[in-house]
């Protein structure tokens, strides 16, 4: 030896101190990224001579349990690049206009002295108005000051206002959780405006439909350290090891405990790496592979053992024992509505006894009516709404019945769909007759309904399989295969051990699952295929059990006090809140381009109005019928509107909404939505602010460069639905808010420069863990940015001084609004009636959208925009149909901490974002004890049950903003949540409901295998079904586009990447450096081969709406068929231009979609299908696109 | 015997989810200017794979690390073998070239803001770093990321040479696909290469941990660190015209926190802590066979309980601190007690301190008239989770990675993490063993504490239980320069120029 040799001489190493002095700082402060992202990371920020030189994760989160791993440390490769973008060349550092814009704009102010005549003078004129339109997007950018860039935005924002109402001024941000300040800032802002805020969860598809269908819930998930309590854990459409970053280290953790793990996925995905099974399902399979596992448990662990937990489990806390009339069709029978108490002589005086529902009691032999279904919820008389096993009426002990088989009248023959191969199979059904006020009916349970639509026999007759090996009949395991690629003999293994598991664990399997499977068109199916196998083994309201679903769900923890500061609750109610999938659908005209519905998928009925037409009819419907919301709400200016009520003699509030409604029928007044091309119906002014919505998330992007911008688009796709020819350019003015220039950024009209997350104030909370955190001001705002706090706060001082001119005195408006889940509007339309066909009479908040009459008051908007509002001390705080009181800790607030006083009264001050906080944090149960025990002592009312012993012990916690800055702290257990969280408990969805027997906010009360509303029952989705994936043709992405030579069509799929945060991220040097220095295009190696396409070769990726140019990656992880663009890309960074499109800049990934809408999801008016801001409405699916792809000729062009 | 302290990794890579967090942490702190830029001493490759550089194992294309003479089995570096490379240190053929590393680079970003109103939207394109022109980019240092069943790519992976033609096809079709991550950083091996290869005895280890340094003022940029170490964990800094590598983040762990790229590890695999070796059986250690690498280098890191290895240690002047801080050290106990981490490549015979659990990894499949059976059915305990025959890779292709070709070494682990799975499935789901479990523990060569203990410290570790720190005693170093407390006085305020009185 003797070549190395150790050095201990100090001396000798005095250079050493060179690498120490690097290390070497000035200051550390906490803070994270408010990025749309579930992480929640804390992060100490490190600062070194007044620059923010790098991050590190704080590690310092208190200890959950100590059976669980700890949560430390949190943050991935995405957020420990932050710190490059504060000083980037990307950093948008001053207000800019288009230039265009601003040449305009200055000759227009020089002949006009006030903005607002200005801008309508621009406004008047089309040609100048179309000379910026199209300058969108194509440099020309100016720096301009804030004194000028407030004026434009604040001179539009009026225009509009005037000209056409207020509700068409909109804003966009994404899931407000990670950085709720910030999202609030603009909200409110438009709220106190009259203007529409508009949701995100649906639009990104992340919303889980079939979370409200059988849950009545929009989503609610275990933290990630509840997967840990997991011993079988099923991942599918969803790559936690790659987009859920921190919390993947449960998973293998859970697998080190002795967990199993089984990964679905077509791709061996980075998550499949930690997989005992990799199961490669085909893409957007995952249903049937479910449906035949669900077979499986029926027959062996219900029908042939039934096993005691799941018996048990099902009966109490599923809609299973629930009776459903059956209905002759032809010579069969089909499943209907449920037996309502009104249907019998014995219940029919019951309050709410059409929303009552009935099951038979096995140990009486009577049909009883169980406590808990939504009838008991928004009854008079409180206290009935649980899931006590006892009759509603008498308060006996009842014990329903699952089957009938042993205690049946008859087994009549029912028929069930099978939409694959457009069958029907006629099973035999166990029934009892029961005498209703319109004679004997044949009804149902559920369970026994379920057996048969799975195809378990138990010696029934009827058009059962024989065994798991028919493969023609629906669901067994052999019939899974055509569609899966998965042998049978995985499928019954699966079912067995998971059944195995759950059984010895009682319920703790669980189901990890996310966008590749959520963002298809049938995605509701899908998940409820899934969810029914979690049901029938009793693992949902268990820790170590439940459907976790994550992608894009987002945790707002305050939500109940949160609510009121971002939608100015505290000033106005009802605010205008807008589901973003129809209004993109109709809107940016997209509905244009694609013909009637049904071509798109089966329906179990053809011939029943609600299944037939363009989605555009029932669109219309939805809104007149009050099931979704829709903005602008008519083709007259709300605030003219009352202004003419009002001349017309209606004084009151009543008066002006029958006034109101009275034109509806009429046809003088007509919903924009019935004509959104018509100028007075376009949208206005466009706020953007933390996030990327012309990209991004702009699912049909060159749509929106079309017919929202009036800029170039390369979408080639025919416009088949309208009459006249789309308009261009609907928008006046966009304005972004942003600290890097993204795509959107780059083709708005004004891009207002924000500070980052390092430089302001705000809070942070996920449901991948339960701790909130703060984001802090680690250095002021650089150069001339400021928070989004103040940006809107300046925008609404701009706003009160221009209104003395043009708003002095208060207004009022009229606000539309849909039947809202949580309300007694729940239980308005059991049945669908529409009133503009004579069905029913128009009826406001019953048969048709709610209107109510409120004040603007403009030239006070700073004031009330930077004051906590008297609605929150008068009218308390709510969440889920709870409320309860806060006055005393308003007034607390008002008295002890920051205040602002204005027209001779003084409010809790909202002046600065931390100030907003602390009063989050102060009122909200959460993060105060009180609150969180009041919240329960209001829930015991209604539940009747005891639930507030769940608060006594913290009941006089308080958290400060200055506490989070010190350590994150862990969130109380609270009923606006489902999980329980007292002594370190991991979070776990529904706990309280199994536990405490609170009801789920559903129809029944439990959890529902079967969707009860005539339109489910229509489009055959009341049942766990299977639905075939679309056809490519009939989808309709490649009807002009020539299939080019040497081009290949695949199946298009953009999942979540590594190396972003959806667009965030994929612009930073870090990230483009540890990736391919571009966003690729994933494909197979045999594909590949097919057209000649190497790895890194250029290709050219394109279809009817628009065209994409990056570089190839080639590999064999990637099935045959499919391709993938990893969500998010900008059009930004070294994109070439498209030689199919005219040599015009090609695209990004949203390029090459289009919005197209499920009909079903919009149906509403009735118990959990009743409409919530992100909770009910068509997602904005896109899995089921396809392109085509060629390798680009020649070199790439720039 | 000769005890020396050791500061020493473990990598846990069945934790490891590939995200590259650590280097990140690493390039913001160390590697984040010009000359450094493609720098990655933390980095992490997909495996099959090629790596950063590429296919920096192939030591026929680089002559890294140490070889047996032919004759005497004396050891030498390779890139000394028949070409004598030291002299001919003007000249070093098996150098990376920038082709093997990458060409960094940029973008015009400015041109999204500055650009003038044209007729079609402006973009950033790629700039290199190097020569400020448009560039193409052809490869980066993470090039082949989750790039299993590439043929450009996995299919080159240096480790796949022993594998026959239909071996190597498996592994792209569906059956058999897998990848998984290897994270590497400088393995401050004992018997480094890149410290002997220096012609200018700039890089030594530091007594007190074992730290290996290039000394930035001593460096005359030879290169032939970057040559001599078979990882390829030495790089050129361009700008200076000095070598550069990981320095375990020794102002962090001077002052008592893990590196940066440890503290950062989201999956949670990194365990740090000292070692007491040995010094007097180095020779012993790296002139084995191949098959007896991974032993022979488990042989000379010693119990730090046992007196005569801690007196041994006193009287080598290891501080009592440090002593303690190995007897608490996990990576003893991943490494030696119970025989779970294995070092990489022990066959360049550098005795790297950075040691590797393998990855378990799904079941094979197997294709039914075109449909996949995932399950492998059978009724053995540990079939629950999978067995060795059944892994997705050879054990081959893992023995070429972790011990030098011995498959015995890398099965005995799996039979123990498979164990640890079992026992805890069993004691979480039935309350106690049973009797198969107790088989497959007593195959394994487990007890159930010893499979309990592993259990704990995979699944459950805090912070302070995966990174052991020893106190580094910076005032006794500083003393022998200057006296601490006029250290105190004066850190910080860094170079001062005399001022120069009457000339």
């Amino acid at each position: 030896m003797g070549w190395v040799k150790d050095l201990v001489s100090p001396q000798a190493r005095r250079w050493e101190e060179l690498y120490r002095n690097r290390w070497q700082h000035d200051k550390v402060v906490r803070s994270t990224h408010g990025v749309n992202c579930t992480g929640g990371c804390s992060w100490n920020v490190y600062v070194k001579d007044g620059i923010v030189t790098w991050e590190m994760q704080a590690t310092d989160y208190p200890l959950l349990d100590a059976t669980l791993p700890p949560y430390e440390p949190r943050g991935c490769q995405r957020g420990i690049s932050f710190s490059w973008y504060i000083y980037s060349p990307i950093r948008v550092k001053y207000p800019y206009a288009r230039g265009v814009l601003i040449d305009l704009w200055r000759a227009a102010r020089a002949e006009h002295a006030d903005p607002v005549d200005a801008w309508a003078s621009i406004m008047a004129d089309p040609e100048q108005r179309r000379q910026y339109q199209r300058a969108r997007g194509k440099g020309g950018l100016r720096r301009i000051s804030w004194d000028e860039a407030l004026e434009i935005v604040t001179a539009s924002t009026l225009h509009t206002i005037k000209q056409y109402g207020p509700d068409r001024v909109i804003g966009f941000s994404p899931i407000p959780a990670m950085s709720m300040l910030s999202y609030a800032s603009g909200s409110r802002f438009l709220q106190l405006l009259g203007g529409v805020v508009m949701s995100f969860y649906d639009w990104y598809c992340d919303l889980p439909p079939a979370s409200p269908e059988v849950w009545g819930e929009q989503t609610d998930v275990a933290e990630s350290a509840d997967w840990y309590n997991s011993k079988y854990i099923a991942v599918m459409g969803s790559n936690v090891a790659m987009t859920r970053t921190p919390d993947a280290h449960f998973l293998s953790e859970a697998r080190t405990d002795g967990s199993k793990v089984v990964v679905f996925s077509p791709d061996f995905s980075q998550t499949s790496k930690h997989a005992d099974w990799w199961v490669p399902v085909n893409a957007g399979q995952d249903g049937a592979f479910w449906m035949a596992a669900n077979h499986v448990i029926l027959k062996e662990f219900h029908a042939d053992r039934p096993t005691p937990y799941f018996m048990d489990y099902v009966k109490r806390y599923t809609d299973s024992p629930f009776l459903v009339v059956l209905e002759p069709d032809g010579d069969s029978y089909k499943p209907g509505r449920m037996l309502r108490a009104s249907q019998l002589a014995q219940y029919q005086d019951e309050e709410n006894a059409e929303t009552k529902y009935l099951v038979f009691d096995a140990a009486s032999g009577a049909i009883r009516l169980p406590q808990g279904t939504i009838g008991f919820r928004w009854q008079k008389q409180k206290g009935q709404w649980n899931l006590d096993l006892k009759d509603g009426q008498d308060g006996s002990e009842i014990d329903p019945a699952l089957t009938l088989l042993t205690d049946h009248d008859a087994v009549l023959p029912v028929a069930f769909q099978d939409f694959a191969f457009d069958r029907t199979f006629t099973r035999g059904v166990p029934v009892r007759t029961v005498e209703t006020t319109a004679g004997s009916l044949p009804v149902a349970t559920i369970y026994d309904l379920l057996m048969a639509q799975f195809g378990v026999g138990r010696g029934l007759e009827g058009d059962y399989p024989a065994d798991y090996d028919d493969e023609d009949s629906p669901y067994t395991p052999a019939w899974q295969e055509r569609f899966t690629g998965i042998d049978r003999q995985t499928v019954i293994r699966f079912a067995r051990e998971w059944s195995a598991t759950a059984e010895q664990t009682q319920g703790q399997c669980s189901i990890i699952i996310g966008a590749g499977v959520n963002h298809w068109y049938h995605n509701n199916l899908l998940y409820r295929a899934a969810i029914s196998g979690l049901m029938l083994t009793g693992c949902v309201g268990r820790n170590g059990g439940g459907l976790n679903h994550y992608v894009g769900q987002e945790k707002l923890a305050p939500m109940s006090v949160w609510l009121p500061v971002a939608m100015a609750l505290d000033w106005v109610k009802p605010p205008r809140l807008q589901n973003s999938p129809s209004f993109h659908y109709v809107h940016s005209d997209q509905w244009r381009y694609e013909g009637n519905f049904a071509a798109l998928a089966p329906v179990g009925d053809a011939g029943h109005p609600l299944t037939q037409g363009h989605t555009m009819d029932i669109q219309r419907q939805a809104v007149r019928s009050g099931w979704l919301p829709f903005f602008p709400q008519f083709n007259r200016s709300s605030l003219e509107l009352v202004r003419e009520a009002e001349a017309a003699g209606a004084s009151t509030p009543d008066a002006i909404k029958q006034w109101i409604v009275e034109q509806l029928r009429s046809g003088a007044l007509r919903f924009a939505v019935d004509d959104p091309d018509a100028p007075e119906n376009w949208p206005r002014t466009w706020f953007i602010w933390r996030g990327n919505a012309l990209q991004a998330s702009a699912k049909g992007h060159e749509y929106f460069l079309k017919h929202y911008l009036g800029t170039h688009t390369n979408a080639i796709a025919e416009d088949v639905s309208g009459e006249e020819p789309a308009p261009e350019g609907k928008l006046d003015l966009v304005v972004d808010i942003n600290f890097r220039m993204d795509t959107s950024a780059l083709y708005s009209d004004i891009v207002l420069p924000t500070a980052t997350w390092y430089e302001k104030d705000d809070l942070n909370s996920t449901d991948l863990h339960s701790y909130i955190h703060p984001l802090q001001e680690v250095v002021p705002p650089c150069w001339e940015s400021r928070s989004d706090w103040d940006i809107f706060k300046a925008i609404a001082g701009k706003v009160s001084e221009l209104a003395a001119e043009h708003f002095p005195v208060p207004v009022r408006d009229i606000v539309a609004a849909p039947l809202q889940h949580d309300t007694p509007a729940e239980i308005a339309q059991p049945d669908v009636r529409d009133w503009a066909a004579g069905e029913c009479e128009p009826i406001p908040g019953k048969t048709m959208p709610d209107f109510v009459v409120v004040e603007r008051d403009y030239t006070n908007l700073r004031n009330r925009y930077i004051s906590l509002g008297p609605g929150v001390r008068d009218g308390g705080i709510g969440v889920h149909g709870i409320q309860w009181s806060v006055a005393d800790l308003y007034d607390e607030l008002a008295e002890d901490r920051p205040a602002v006083h204005w027209n001779g009264a003084r409010y809790p001050s909202l002046e600065d974002a931390k100030e907003a906080a602390n009063a989050i944090l102060y009122l909200a149960p959460e993060t105060n004890g009180e609150s969180a025990y009041r919240a329960f002592k209001a829930e015991e009312v209604k539940v009747g049950l005891p639930l507030a012993d769940l608060a006594e012990g913290t009941r006089g916690v308080r958290y400060t903003f200055e506490d989070l800055g010190r350590q994150p702290r862990r969130l109380l257990t609270s009923p606006a949540w489902s999980g329980i969280l007292n002594d370190g408990r991991a979070y776990s969805a529904y706990c309280l409901n199994v536990e405490r027997l609170v009801p789920w906010r559903t129809l029944t009360g439990r959890q529902h295998f079967y969707l009860d509303h005539e339109g489910y029952i229509a489009f055959g989705e009341h049942l766990p079904t299977y639905k075939p994936k679309i056809d490519p043709h009939a989808h309709g992405d490649i009807l002009r586009t020539k299939a080019v030579e040497g081009s290949i069509m695949l199946n298009y799929l953009t999942p979540h990447g590594k190396w972003q945060i959806h667009s965030t991220y994929s612009d930073n040097l870090r990230m483009r450096t540890l990736s391919r220095g571009v966003e690729p295009f994933w494909m197979n190696v045999e594909d590949a081969a097919a057209v000649g396409i190497e790895d890194n070769d250029w290709v050219e990726i394109f279809n009817d709406h628009g065209v994409m140019v990056t570089r190839a990656i080639v590999t064999a992880r990637i099935p045959r068929g499919l391709c993938f663009v990893y969500h998010a890309t900008e059009r930004t960074l070294s994109v070439p231009r498209s030689p199919l499109r005219g040599d015009r800049r090609a695209g990004g990934h949203n390029s090459l979609t289009r919005t197209r809408l499920k009909p079903n999801l919009m149906l509403g008016g009735y118990g959990q299908f009743t409409y919530a801001f992100n909770y009910w409405g068509p997602t904005g699916v896109n899995r089921d696109t396809f392109v085509l792809v060629r390798k680009l000729e020649g070199e790439p062009r720039w | 015997m000769n005890i020396r302290a050791q500061v020493s990794m473990v990598f846990h890579l069945d934790k490891c989810i590939g995200c590259h967090t650590c280097s990140v942490s690493c390039k913001n702190i160390w590697t984040d200017r010009q000359g450094a830029e493609y720098m990655w001493w933390n980095n992490v490759e997909t495996k099959p794979g090629t790596g950063y550089p590429v296919r920096w194992e192939d030591q026929e294309k680089y002559k890294g690390g140490w070889e047996k003479k032919p004759g005497n089995g004396q050891l030498q570096l390779k890139m000394n073998g028949r070409l004598g490379m030291l002299g001919n240190i003007f000249f070093n053929p098996h150098l990376p070239s920038l082709d093997d590393y990458y060409e960094p680079w940029t973008y015009e970003y400015e041109n999204l803001i500055n650009a003038p109103a044209g007729d079609d939207q402006p973009t950033a394109r790629p700039i290199s770093l190097v020569t400020g022109h448009p560039m193409e980019i052809k490869r980066g240092p993470n090039w082949d990321d989750d790039l299993s069943g590439s043929e450009v790519y996995a299919a080159n992976d240096p480790n796949l040479d022993g594998m026959s033609d239909d071996e190597r096809q498996l592994m792209f079709e569906v059956e058999r696909l897998v990848f998984f991550y290897l994270p590497r950083i400088c393995n401050h091996c004992l018997n480094a290469g890149c410290v002997a290869a220096c012609p200018s005895g700039a890089i030594y280890k530091r007594g007190e941990d074992g730290i290996v340094l290039v000394n930035q003022d001593v460096c005359r940029g030879w290169r032939m660190c970057i040559t001599g170490c078979p990882y390829k964990k030495v790089y050129y800094n361009w700008s200076t015209g000095k070598s550069e590598k990981c320095i375990l983040c020794y102002p962090r762990l001077e002052t008592g926190q893990a590196p940066a790229c440890f503290h950062s590890c989201v999956g949670r695999i990194r365990y740090l802590g000292v070692l007491l070796y040995d010094a007097d059986r180095l020779d012993e250690a790296v002139g084995v066979d191949d098959a007896a690498l991974v032993r022979a280098q488990r042989a000379i890191i010693m119990d730090p309980h046992d007196p005569a290895v801690v007196a041994s240690a006193k009287a080598n002047g290891v501080p009592d601190a440090m002593i303690e801080a190995a007897q608490q050290s996990p990576v003893y106990r991943f490494v030696k007690e119970w025989e779970l981490a294995l070092p990489l490549h022990p066959e360049f015979r550098t005795l790297p301190m950075l040691f590797y659990v393998p990855p378990m990894l799904p079941l094979q499949a197997i294709a039914n008239d075109g449909r996949l059976d995932v399950t492998q059915d059978s009724e053995e305990a540990a079939d629950y989770f999978g067995t060795l025959e059944k892994a997705r890779l050879p054990m081959r292709y893992m023995a070429r990675l972790f011990s030098a070709g011995n498959e015995e070494e890398v099965a005995a682990v799996y039979r123990k993490l498979i164990a640890v799975r079992v026992y805890r499935r069993a004691s979480t789901i039935a309350g106690e063993p049973d009797a198969d479990t107790r088989k497959v523990l007593a195959a394994a060569g487990l007890t159930a504490d010893e499979a309990q203990a592993i259990f704990e410290l995979t699944a459950k570790p805090t912070f302070d239980e995966r990174f052991v720190v020893p106190p580094l005693a910076r005032e006794v170093a500083i003393e022998s320069i200057m006296d601490p407390f006029t250290h105190k006085t004066k850190a910080g305020f860094g170079f001062r120029r005399e001022a120069k009185r009457g000339q």
